[in-house]
């Protein structure tokens, strides 16, 4: 069975920088590699180890406080070199070096997982449970409530972003293992939504999704506003399909996958690649040698130009380890009077910049390009967000922290990522995917 | 340019929190963004920006109106001319008096409205917000050219401080801060706002000009005619020395009137300016000139001498006085009109139909459209709620079904 999804609003930007062919795939041994908790919203970490010890693939490292089973887990052996605190001691990272010699483990037994509850504990111990999302608040889900349906997403469609269904379409075996064990989690149905025409084929047990149209389409909180919207009361879990094969691979032989598949993309990205290494690698490893050696200010982000995060030159990939992305900072030029520009090679979806109608590939940097404003304009939002929700309402119904219309306005189906094309095209600049973020937060404390 | 910047940087710590400058901090900063784009970049949530932002999308909105606002300075001048019995119409000199009529009251609301604007964004520690810059500029486009320099500085001073900046500033105002300026100055002084002295000058400005207006002139503006219309007559229009105007005349709009409003082919000039780059909203607009079609043809096949402006064609109502300009340039203010996109079709349409009426069946008033477009900006939220409201009741059902 499977379902056809046509999203007609929406964006793909045109950035510099994407992979030519991603049928080259390079390997890169990280030096050290990190777990970092803010990945994991909804997650409060416990450290389970300390400085200098030694510990092997799949160990826990850290547990979640209101749920001890739920931990996040070592991407390799090694040895701890550091549990770096931030302000208030919150927990930053746990960092790796892996040990040189990575012997393979011995005492691996393959799971029996029969019922929901073995499932549930064998995912949470795995550090699986933690790569899973749940609607409503966009966190990792909570233990106590069941889902009503599970969407996974094998399609990526931020800019710059490459097929993630690629990798691992061809291990049907694994793929299915997983949608067998969500299924067991969910008396609703396991949703796996892929690209039309992608090389992913039926998986046995899953209901299909195919999906046509510009980005958002791949983000989840479309699909499922599109195919079942999440009432009030109601649960969504939601999962990538990398973490659906990891579950399957886990299930099969009973050692986590922790390989990834990184996307390496930008203008300021000398080569653009597809990069496999381990989850959590250090973005030294995978970018050292491949950086454009010219003046300009760089800026990392782990993850899309969208909704991806901005590392440090020692930073590491974050959470979903798909994607990185390097462009030019931007705060190193000077731009005259860059209002009243008829410049070609000014990204713009307004039509008052010449740009517009030439859909040439844009090298935009990460400048505001304005001040930031009230809201002016209307219509910004919805324009981009193909779901049925009033966005500029309910962010203003967020920013004045009002919980009954939040709710009324759909606060449980979204996520901060489906505001993220309106974020980009907003005159006003206004910072809706922190908004949506915070709003997120409050809610939950406040209804908790 | 780079000497530019450097004389930027040179003089920039004097406004700085320790420099001596700092009370124009904010005056500083609105020039410093004016001249070159600001280097801040982003600190959450998307990487990339869209180019646009709110100055390029106010001087779009400028630029659209630069053709009624030539037109306006041509339009001065030939009244005069014409007011004076002149037989040629020499364009520069047409241009040279309607400049040098118009010149001081843009300097008037922009010295007015800015220095109000740069003390409270000081004040707030805010920066400059660009709103004033479009509304700076239609002030003067909607009032009779002969309106005195200090009415427009209170009038001006009024709606700045108590239509925008006690509600927060651009982007928080209910009421169209240019509009509410022309309703100030046609209720507190409607001696000078309306009547037929007030639409053409007669008078040299700066020794351009002439001085003496033939015999039977009358400045009144087609719909001033109506309104001063005993009601068993034959109404025609007439410009102001006594010749017949037609549709054509009033579409390219040389009769009198305030100073931008009466070409409506400048005015579509500039719409189709703000259609195509999108600033503007194509579903106001539309509907503005819907209802106000809509009910001018109601009018009309209800005609009555009792009313005489329900004689007037729909071509006709749609071209006279300020219903086309506030349709395009008014209406479409984003932040005083509905913010969705349903609402949009329903506020357009009651701003064309109740200026229509307003202009037919209230003979006290001889223009609709200023009045009709404020009516609206104070409902403008009522629809808006509606249509949130049929939203939520869809959520609400929704949920209904599964329980």
């Amino acid at each position: 069975m499977s379902l056809n999804l046509r999203i007609k609003k929406g964006l793909d930007i045109k950035i510099a920088g994407a992979i030519a062919s991603s049928e080259t795939v390079v390997k890169v041994s990280p030096k050290t590699v990190a777990v970092v908790p803010d990945d994991f919203p909804g997650f409060t970490p416990k450290v389970e180890v300390k400085d200098g010890d030694n510990v092997t693939v799949g160990q826990p490292l850290l547990h979640d406080k209101h749920d001890e089973q739920i931990k996040l887990v070592a991407p390799v052996s090694g040895t701890v070199k550091g549990v770096v605190r931030g302000e208030r001691r919150k927990i930053e990272r746990v960092v790796i070096e892996p040990a040189a010699d990575t012997a393979t483990q011995s005492d691996v037994e393959i799971p029996q997982l029969s019922t929901a509850e073995e499932v549930a504990k064998f995912l949470k111990n795995k550090g699986l449970w933690a790569m899973m999302r749940q609607r409503p608040y966009d966190i990792v889900p909570s233990a106590m409530a069941k889902p009503r349906d599970i969407f996974v997403t094998a399609i990526d469609s931020a800019p710059l972003a490459i097929n993630p269904a690629e990798f691992i379409a061809a291990d049907k075996e694994a793929l299915a293992k997983g949608v067998e064990l969500l299924q067991m989690l969910t008396k609703g149905k396991v949703y796996v939504s892929r690209r039309h025409n992608s090389a992913l084929s039926d998986i046995e047990g899953a209901e299909m999704v195919d999906i046509e149209g510009p980005h958002p389409a791949g983000n989840v909180g479309v699909q499922i506003a599109n195919i079942s919207p999440i009432n009030k009361g109601e649960t969504i879990w939601t999962l990538d399909a990398m973490t659906l094969w990891r579950i399957g691979r886990a299930a099969l032989t009973g050692v986590v996958p922790t390989e990834a598949y990184v996307a390496v993309v930008g203008s300021e990205i000398a080569k653009p690649q597809v990069v496999c290494t381990t989850i959590g690698a250090d973005v030294e490893s995978i970018v050292s040698g491949n950086l454009k050696a010219d003046e300009r200010n760089k800026r990392i982000i782990a993850g899309n130009v969208l909704s991806g995060t901005k590392i440090a030159a020692d930073g590491y990939l974050r959470f979903p380890y798909r994607q990185l992305t390097v462009i030019p900072e931007g705060n190193d030029v000077d731009e005259f009077m860059g209002w009243a520009s008829i410049s070609l090679s000014k990204n713009s979806e307004s039509r008052s910049f010449p740009g517009h109608f030439f859909k040439k590939i844009f090298n935009p940097d990460a400048r505001l390009k304005g001040g930031r404003r009230a809201f002016i304009m209307s219509g910004e939002y919805d324009r981009y967000l193909p779901m049925d929700i009033m966005s500029e309402f309910l962010i203003k119904a967020i920013i004045g922290r009002d919980i009954e219309q939040m709710e009324k306005l759909g606060i449980y189906e979204v996520a901060p990522e489906d505001f993220a094309l309106g974020e980009y095209a907003d005159t006003s600049k206004i910072e809706a995917q922190k908004i949506v973020r915070e709003g997120l937060d409050y809610l939950r404390k406040e209804l908790e | 340019m780079k000497q530019l910047r450097k004389l930027l940087d040179r003089v920039k710590p004097h406004f700085e929190s320790e420099g001596k400058l700092h009370a124009f901090h904010s005056v500083f900063d609105g020039f410093e963004t004016f001249l070159f784009t600001p280097k801040s970049t982003s600190t959450s949530g998307v990487h990339i920006h869209d180019s646009i932002d709110s100055k390029r999308t106010m001087i779009i909105v400028v630029v659209a109106l630069l053709p009624c606002l030539l037109f306006g300075m041509y339009n001065t001048g030939y009244q005069h001319w014409l007011a004076t019995g002149a037989t040629e119409f020499p364009f520069w000199s047409l241009m040279l008096y309607g400049f040098l009529a118009v010149l001081p009251k843009l300097l008037t609301t922009y010295i007015v409205g800015l220095g109000i604007e740069f003390i409270v964004a000081q004040w707030r520690k805010e920066e400059i917000q660009e709103g004033f810059l479009v509304t700076g500029i239609l002030i003067p486009l909607i009032c009779p050219v002969d309106t005195p320099l200090w009415m427009i500085a209170i009038a001006t001073a009024f709606s700045v401080i108590f239509v925008k900046e006690i509600f927060g500033g651009t982007g928080y105002n209910i009421f169209n801060v240019a509009l509410v300026t022309r309703a100030f100055l046609f209720f507190a002084y409607p001696a000078s706002m309306s009547g037929d002295k007030v639409f053409v000058n007669t008078a040299p400005i700066f020794g351009v000009g002439n001085s003496q207006v033939v015999d039977g002139y009358t400045g009144a503006t087609p719909l001033g005619q109506f309104a001063s219309q005993s009601s068993d007559q034959a109404v025609v229009l007439t410009n102001t020395v006594g010749e017949q105007i037609t549709t054509w005349d009033m579409f390219f709009g040389l009769i009198p009137g305030s100073f931008g409003e009466t070409s409506t082919l400048c005015i579509l000039i500039g719409a189709m300016i703000l259609l195509f780059t999108g600033i503007a909203s194509w579903r106001i607009i539309l509907s503005v000139f819907a209802g106000g079609a809509v009910m001018s043809l109601i009018a009309n096949v209800f005609n009555t001498p009792l009313y005489p402006a329900s004689m007037l064609s729909v071509a006709d109502q749609l071209c006279l006085g300020g219903f086309a300009f506030a349709a395009v340039f008014m209406a479409t203010d984003p932040v005083t009109a509905c913010r969705t996109n349903v609402g949009k079709y329903i506020y357009g349409f009651l701003i064309g139909v109740f200026a229509i009426l307003i202009r037919v069946y209230n003979t006290g008033y001889p223009e609709g459209a200023m009045l009709a477009v404020l009516l609206m900006n104070a409902f403008a939220p009522l629809i808006d709620w509606c249509v949130v409201q049929s939203n939520i009741r869809r959520r609400e059902r929704r949920l209904k079904v599964v329980k």
